[in-house]
């Protein structure tokens, strides 16, 4: 028996050749078959080949309908589109024969002079001609910073980055409305003086010398303490005057409202939404119920009723002759109704780690502060990528809710256009709305790629 | 053998200066009485394995150490400093205490060098260069200095485990608190990581293990100290714990550990 066995055993004594993978398995036809024909070319029994007819038929049924739909979309927007009206004829020139025009009957495309002539409006809305460079200038800045903070090659991107949050917003703020806020100055200067006892109090506090229970608080109170003072110093200097003609946030429209709102929302939900996330999970009982009351009151209104109070109810709390700035009104809304939504996905993240990170960081003697900051919320916040972009898309596109309060963003301010009948013809309302869709597309495009982007580059540092 | 009596030749003195006391420490988990009436004291230098059947408290017992639990009554003290609210305490015994867990609990987003520089960076406020100096030491001295600038991720099991050690000794603290260092380990791994607590211990580190490797008991505990049901049943010197137990319930669970 093992005699026999030991004839049968061929015993290599050389490396065999590594050969080359079959063609199924690499390149285009390797890509073809995997994605393609490996689920509709079996066909060894009834039942697979019935799936596979059935797989094959619904392939080529997709292509079909993606292909006439690609086909007449380039069409409507490019090839048949009428491009220039270098007679200013207005709306007649995107109008048939039967119409009174001159395009053969039956041509359906998109009518791009009256977008060029509704350019301005649907991008500054009634913001002055004259003073349109600070709104340029404000984007300029805007863009190169982002642009600086995102492409990961550049150099000195975190203080790029702090400069976006903190200068930034104070420039933009001047260039946009042209310096015109007002101060008391007796109500400032005191404001001053509270946070200077504040932050005073919290440094007592922390050495322990006005006792064990404000020991606890210290932080808070210091925390609250600066922010008061650089709120103060904000607001005197906001009111510096650069000699800018002052344009109220009433002449504001367009995409320049819809990226003030979104962005604004999106820099303000994610900070606060992470304090609110880890306010519901402290062991602090107060911190805890304040945040979840927050959060579930904000998640539980729609935006719409919270714009509507904003408008509506606000004024009312108010004395007589207190203006507050609509637009002030709408971001607060905003911001606190994605704040809270954010809160929910960070909590996630949060809910998620694993519990030996954080007993690893306090055994080592990290504070809770740092424990968040170096260790839990830089994975946490990784694992909820999706969730986080998610919300900023859904942030983006709910912005045009404004205008249900009389703010005309990019939609609002399309939809205005559409009234104006000098360019009133069959195709004037499905080409704006197809531009202010396509501006829209790119912005969440673009953000949900970025979101791709750097979840692939977080795991390939991390690989397991 | 030789090799334990080199090492008590040399460093693996045990001082008369009390490391750890526990008095009649108490602790429950809601109506559950985890921790009943433990008193233990431990001098510098000692090395005390802890070991006991699953559930019976040896991690509570050590994660009260470094305050990773709360004990409810009794009293704890760590080089002196009572184990209370006072987080002024808690912060100064961490400081000093450094701890390795069953699941290497690395922090998968640093790379190997950052994890171990980090608590010398912003608790003991070290340079970063000097930081990174130490922590190349502590990494030699586990034997990976080559993998540094890789993530946990791309490390074996007991590689990983190398790294918390070396991550808990760039602390340099004086007290070293071992959870099942070894059980999650693959067995081809086991002995690395043993070899590594070896050394520590034959360099006079103060040790509390909690761990099921008897071989590694007997080579370098000064006292093993059989838990069940939250108590201390029994401790002795490692000759003596293994060859006479006392109690039935030690002599029950060594034949089973050591049965097969
Ligand atoms: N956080 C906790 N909450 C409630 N019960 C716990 C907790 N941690 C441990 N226990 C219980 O306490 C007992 C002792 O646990 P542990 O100290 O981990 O045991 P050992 O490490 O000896 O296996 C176990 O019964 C366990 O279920
Ligand atoms: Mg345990």
């Amino acid at each position: 028996m093992t005699q026999k066995f030991q004839q049968d055993v061929f015993v290599r004594t050389v490396e065999a050749d590594t050969l080359p993978p079959p063609a199924k398995e690499t390149g285009v036809m390797g890509w073809l078959w995997r994605n393609l024909f490996s689920s509709m070319m079996n066909y060894s029994s009834f039942g697979l080949s019935f799936k596979s007819l059935l797989m094959a038929l619904f392939t080529a049924l997709f292509f079909y309908i993606g292909f006439t739909q690609i086909v007449f979309l380039i069409d409507f927007i490019f090839v048949s589109a009428v491009w220039s009206d270098p007679t200013g004829i207005k709306r007649e020139a995107c109008w048939t024969v039967t119409q009174g025009g001159a395009l053969p009957d039956g041509w359906h495309a998109a009518c791009w002079p009256f977008i060029f002539a509704k350019l301005k409006f649907v991008i500054y809305g009634p913001y002055p001609i004259d003073e349109l460079w600070r709104v340029n200038l404000t984007g300029i800045f805007g863009l190169v910073g982002l642009l600086w903070v995102l492409l990961s090659f550049l150099p000195y991107r975190k203080q790029v980055g702090i400069a976006m949050l903190t200068v930034y917003p104070v420039i933009a703020f001047m260039l946009l409305t042209g310096g015109a806020g007002k101060i008391d100055l007796l109500s400032s200067s005191s404001m001053i003086l509270i946070s200077l006892s504040l932050i005073t109090i919290g440094r007592l506090s922390k050495r322990g010398f006005l006792g064990i229970i404000l020991q606890e608080f210290a932080n808070i109170i210091g925390f609250l303490g600066w922010a008061l003072i650089s709120y103060e110093v904000l607001m005197l200097l906001l009111s510096i005057d650069f000699g800018l003609e002052p344009v109220g946030t009433g002449d504001w429209g367009g995409l320049l409202i819809t990226l003030v709102v979104a962005i604004t929302g999106i820099v303000v939900s994610l900070p606060v939404g992470i304090l609110l996330a880890l306010g519901r999970r402290s062991d602090m009982p107060v911190a805890r119920l304040l945040c979840t009351v927050f959060i579930e009151f904000w998640r539980g209104v729609p935006l719409i009723s919270v714009l509507f109070m904003a408008s509506v109810m606000i004024p009312l709390f108010l004395p007589e002759g207190v203006n507050f700035d609509k637009l002030v009104r709408a971001l607060i809304g905003v911001m606190l109704f994605s704040a809270a939504y954010m809160a929910e996905v960070v909590r996630g993240g949060l809910q998620a780690m694993d519990k030996g990170q954080y007993e690893a960081a306090e055994a080592m003697g990290l504070t809770y502060w740092q424990s968040m900051r170096l260790i839990i919320l830089p994975q946490a916040l990784t694992h909820v990528i999706p969730g986080i972009v998610n919300t900023f898309i859904g942030l983006f596109k709910d912005t045009t809710l404004v205008s249900i309060i009389g703010l005309f963003d990019l939609l609002g301010a399309g939809k205005s256009a559409i009234a104006d009948a000098s360019w009133s013809s069959p195709v004037q309302a499905i080409t704006i709305y197809l531009f202010v869709a396509l501006i829209f597309f790119a912005f969440c495009f673009g953000m949900s790629r970025y979101s791709i982007y750097m979840e692939n580059k977080l795991s390939k540092s991390r690989s397991h | 053998m030789t090799e334990k009596l080199n090492a008590e030749a040399s460093n693996m003195v045990v001082g008369d200066e009390v490391m750890i006391s526990m008095q009649a420490v108490n602790k429950w988990f809601g109506s559950f009485h985890v921790l009943r009436d433990i008193n233990l004291s431990v001098n510098k230098g000692e090395r005390i394995v802890i070991c006991g059947p699953s559930g019976s408290g040896k991690s509570t017992l050590i994660r009260c150490l470094n305050r990773l639990e709360e004990h409810q009554s009794g009293s704890i003290k760590v080089q002196g400093i009572e184990l209370n609210n006072d987080l002024k305490n808690i912060d100064e015994i961490r400081r000093d205490v450094g701890m390795v867990f069953q699941h290497f609990n690395l922090f998968p987003h640093l790379t190997i060098l950052e994890n171990c520089t980090l608590a010398p960076i912003w608790v003991h406020k070290m340079p970063k260069a000097e930081a990174e100096a130490t922590a190349m030491r502590y990494l030699g001295r586990v034997k990976i200095p080559e993998q540094a600038n890789k993530y946990p991720g791309q490390l074996s099991g007991g590689q990983q485990q190398r790294v918390a050690i070396a991550r808990a000794l760039c602390m340099q603290p004086q007290l070293m608190l071992f959870d099942e260092p070894t059980s999650a380990l693959d067995p081809e791994m086991i002995k690395e990581v043993l070899d590594t607590m070896v050394e520590l211990a034959e360099d006079g580190m103060t040790m509390v293990c909690v761990t099921h490797e008897m071989g590694f008991a007997r080579q370098v505990a000064n006292r093993v100290i059989f838990m069940d049901e939250g108590q201390i049943v029994e401790q002795n010197e490692p000759e003596a714990f293994f060859n006479n137990p006392q109690s039935d319930r030690t002599k029950l669970f060594l034949s089973q550990i050591l049965g097969h």
